[in-house]
């Protein structure tokens, strides 16, 4: 038996050799056509390096012209209450409230909605339910934002004027944007944290079933702490998303920045006034053109911090089950 | 075991645990109910807003335009251009004339113009498919005591018509075949660039890397740039393929310097910019795509004698396509439905031309959408919910293909 296997490999052995003395002949053929299709395709991985340089640099180097801008002053824009560029108002205030009052509306919706239903479809629904439901999810993703828009002006500001009174809530508020957008974003926050649950491993819900735990019980006090890592970085992610989220706001939060904390007034965010500012014709290296640009930096720094951080939670502090 | 069970102490607790968790179970149950609640008021909402009564009123009564008893409708294209003569004046005609010749107009587009420039049926009020259903009878007198010259139509804001029609100012007679051309102009040229990149890219990282750091960086700035706001693609291509790169993107290198969009706002600009937005979403969903290529046929191309090029290109590719089309769809998709980016390019809102060439201006769909619905006119809010429902069938469409192409070709291994 033994024997058999080795004549067999001692066969191989003299079959591979002889096959290296015939093809020795293309040993040094060099393939010019598969180094040049290796450039390009090298080429190909790097243009997304150039994205980000040409962002970074684009944005960075019209911002600076800004800021060099002989009625901008950094300081000054950090503390002043007005963002109105043909008085030479540059507070940046405005703009930030108003983009922290339209996200955190849409996370107080979001986050609660988001992991309920995640916690539902992967803890307590039936494979049935699971089939309809998700695809509905996938549907709520898929829509576009300009939807979402129209419909945060034609059903939620009439709803919420009917609820809070017209004299109260103004045509364009922010909370309707808000509200709007927090339900853009529960399929995002659904769909990731419902990934992380899912990853739990069953032995764990077994071994806390087996302790005679409650299905309530194991659900949040076995696997939510387990998936933890992955549920802050769906939030994280949201976060990011509800902050550079553009055309609900700019449909249904009002135009003019204003420097307000009432959801129920109008006021502009900073993707919307991008948007306002740019849609007509922009000329060039005007005061106009310059703030997109300061504007569109703050905004990439903040969600590329976001989403950083969001991935080194999930490289830290994820938990590796086999 | 029974003694246990039985045991008081054991038990002291149980019914409180398990009434708390029926009663969060059916908060999260409701929950999950109020998700679904949303997404079904706002299609409700887009449907409510896309039908309903109309009350028209004409400015000429289309009865006085019929000529020795044939009616509007009926007229010969000479007929109709008498009519229209008739009623507008020589310049007006002498600038019609001049925007397309009458020679090459149909007789239906004579009568179009018949409709928008004598007739005029101006909307005094629109209502919405609800109000229409419930309050009928309401309506008709309220039309009738407020705009006693007006009639009163169920309308259907989404027609045939009025995908076929372009743009226009009037309401009655405005259609999306200007925004639905430009959207699949600029998409063509997203997909021209995004795909051969993305692709590539996806092949270089899967089959060529090695884990050197600058391959490190190339994935963490993939995954990056896939969360960068869409409105910050905008600005990247304002600067760059409209203003840096514009004797390309207005064509005027190639000799098609047309001084009407020679700024570089065009379909090319909106496209490349396009392009690097869904760069990201193709090569993450290609890299899958390739990774789920089993090893063994890999090793069975090397064994034959194949070289890493021939086995990526008549192994790896053909079996990976499948979920590299589905990847670059869903990429489509996010593409078609964009707005924030092309307002930001410069997607002109009112054009009534189509697309012509890569340096023609444009509009899409999502762009007429918002346009529409940041009028203030209750008639321009339906013609955008007409719109979305269009926006809608087309992406549901292209998801449905997504979902058929993955299953019908995914195979197991």
């Amino acid at each position: 038996m033994l024997g058999t296997e080795i004549m067999e490999q001692q066969k191989k052995m003299s079959l591979v050799s002889s096959m290296e003395k015939k093809t020795s002949s293309l040993r040094g053929r060099r393939r010019v056509g598969e180094t040049i299709i290796q450039g390009l395709l090298f080429f190909s991985g790097f243009v997304s390096i150039f994205t980000t340089l040409g962002i970074v640099y684009e944005l960075g180097k019209e911002a600076l012209l800004f800021f060099q801008m002989p009625e901008v002053n950094i300081l000054e824009s950090l503390t002043n209450t007005k963002w109105q560029p043909h008085t030479g108002n540059f507070g940046i205030w405005p703009l930030v409230t108003s983009t922290l009052m339209t996200t955190v509306i849409a996370m107080l919706i979001a986050i609660p909605l988001g992991l309920a239903v995640a916690i539902y479809l992967s803890e307590y629904a039936t494979p049935r339910a699971r089939t309809i439901l998700k695809p509905i999810l996938e549907v709520l993703a898929g829509i576009p934002t300009i939807v979402y828009g129209y419909f945060a002006l034609m059903f939620m500001t009439p709803l919420l004027r009917s609820i809070f009174g017209r004299d109260v809530v103004e045509i364009y508020n922010t909370a309707s944007a808000g509200l709007v957008m927090g339900i853009l974003i529960l399929p995002l926050i659904t769909s990731m944290t419902e990934d992380s649950l899912s990853a739990v491993p069953r032995s764990l819900r077994e071994a806390a079933y087996g302790m005679g735990g409650t299905r309530l019980e194991v659900a949040l006090q076995i696997v939510l702490p387990a998936a933890l890592s992955g549920i802050a970085a769906a939030i994280i992610i949201g976060l990011s998303r509800a902050i550079g989220e553009t055309m609900i706001v700019a449909v249904a939060a009002g135009a003019g920045p204003n420097f307000t904390l009432n959801p129920f007034k109008g006021a502009e965010t900073i993707t919307g006034h991008i948007v306002r500012i740019s849609g007509g014709d922009l000329s060039y290296d005007s005061i106009d053109y310059n703030s997109i640009f300061a504007l569109g930096l703050l905004l990439f720094m903040i969600t590329l911090t976001l989403n950083i951080i969001s991935q080194r939670i999930v490289r830290r502090f994820r938990e590796v089950y086999e | 075991m029974k003694e246990k069970l039985a045991n008081p102490e054991y038990n002291v607790n149980i019914q409180g645990r398990n009434r708390g968790g029926l009663i969060w179970q059916w908060i999260f149950q409701a929950f999950t109910v109020i998700g679904i609640i949303a997404l079904t008021a706002l299609l409700l909402n887009i449907i409510n807003g896309a039908f309903g009564y109309v009350a028209l009123e004409a400015r000429v009564d289309p009865a006085t335009l019929a000529v020795d008893g044939v009616p509007l409708q009926d007229q010969n294209k000479d007929q109709l251009i008498s009519a229209l003569k008739a009623n507008i004046s020589i310049g007006a005609y002498n600038k019609l004339e001049k925007d397309k010749p009458f020679a090459k107009q149909s007789a239906a587009d004579v009568r179009q113009l018949i409709l928008e420039r004598v007739v005029r049926y101006d909307v005094k009020k629109s209502w919405t498919l609800w109000e229409s259903i419930t309050r009928a009878n309401k309506i008709k007198t309220e039309a009738a005591e407020s705009y006693p010259g007006a009639k009163l139509e169920f309308t259907s804001w989404l027609t045939p018509d009025f995908i076929a029609r372009p743009q226009s100012s009037e309401a009655l007679t405005a259609g999306i075949r200007t925004a639905i051309l430009g959207s699949l102009w600029t998409i063509l040229f997203t997909l021209l660039i995004a795909f051969p990149l993305g692709v590539g890219a996806a092949i270089y990282l899967e089959e060529y890397a090695t884990d050197s750091w600058h391959n490190r960086m190339i994935r963490t700035n993939i995954n990056n740039l896939a969360g960068v706001p869409s409105i910050v693609y905008g600005i990247l291509g304002l600067a760059i393929f409209v203003r840096t790169l514009e004797p390309l993107t207005s064509g005027e290198i190639f000799g098609f310097a047309d001084p009407s969009t020679a700024n570089g706002r065009t379909v090319l600009a909106a496209g490349l910019t396009l392009g690097l937005l869904v760069l990201p979403i193709i090569i993450i969903n290609a890299q899958e795509a390739i990774r789920a290529v089993p090893q063994s046929l890999r090793k069975a191309s090397y064994g034959i004698g194949a070289t890493k090029w021939q086995t990526v290109w008549s192994h790896v590719l053909p079996n990976a396509m499948p979920g590299i089309l589905t990847g670059t769809i869903l990429a489509i998709s996010r593409a078609i439905g964009e707005t924030a980016p092309l307002v930001v390019v410069g997607a002109s809102t009112a054009i009534s031309f189509d697309p012509s060439s890569p340096f023609s201006k444009f509009t899409t769909l999502p762009i007429q959408i918002y346009q529409w619905t940041s009028r203030p006119q209750d008639e321009f809010r339906s013609l955008a919910a007409a719109a979305i429902l269009v926006l809608l069938i087309i992406l549901l469409s292209l998801n449905a293909s997504a979902i058929l192409l993955r299953n019908r070709f995914s195979r197991r291994y």
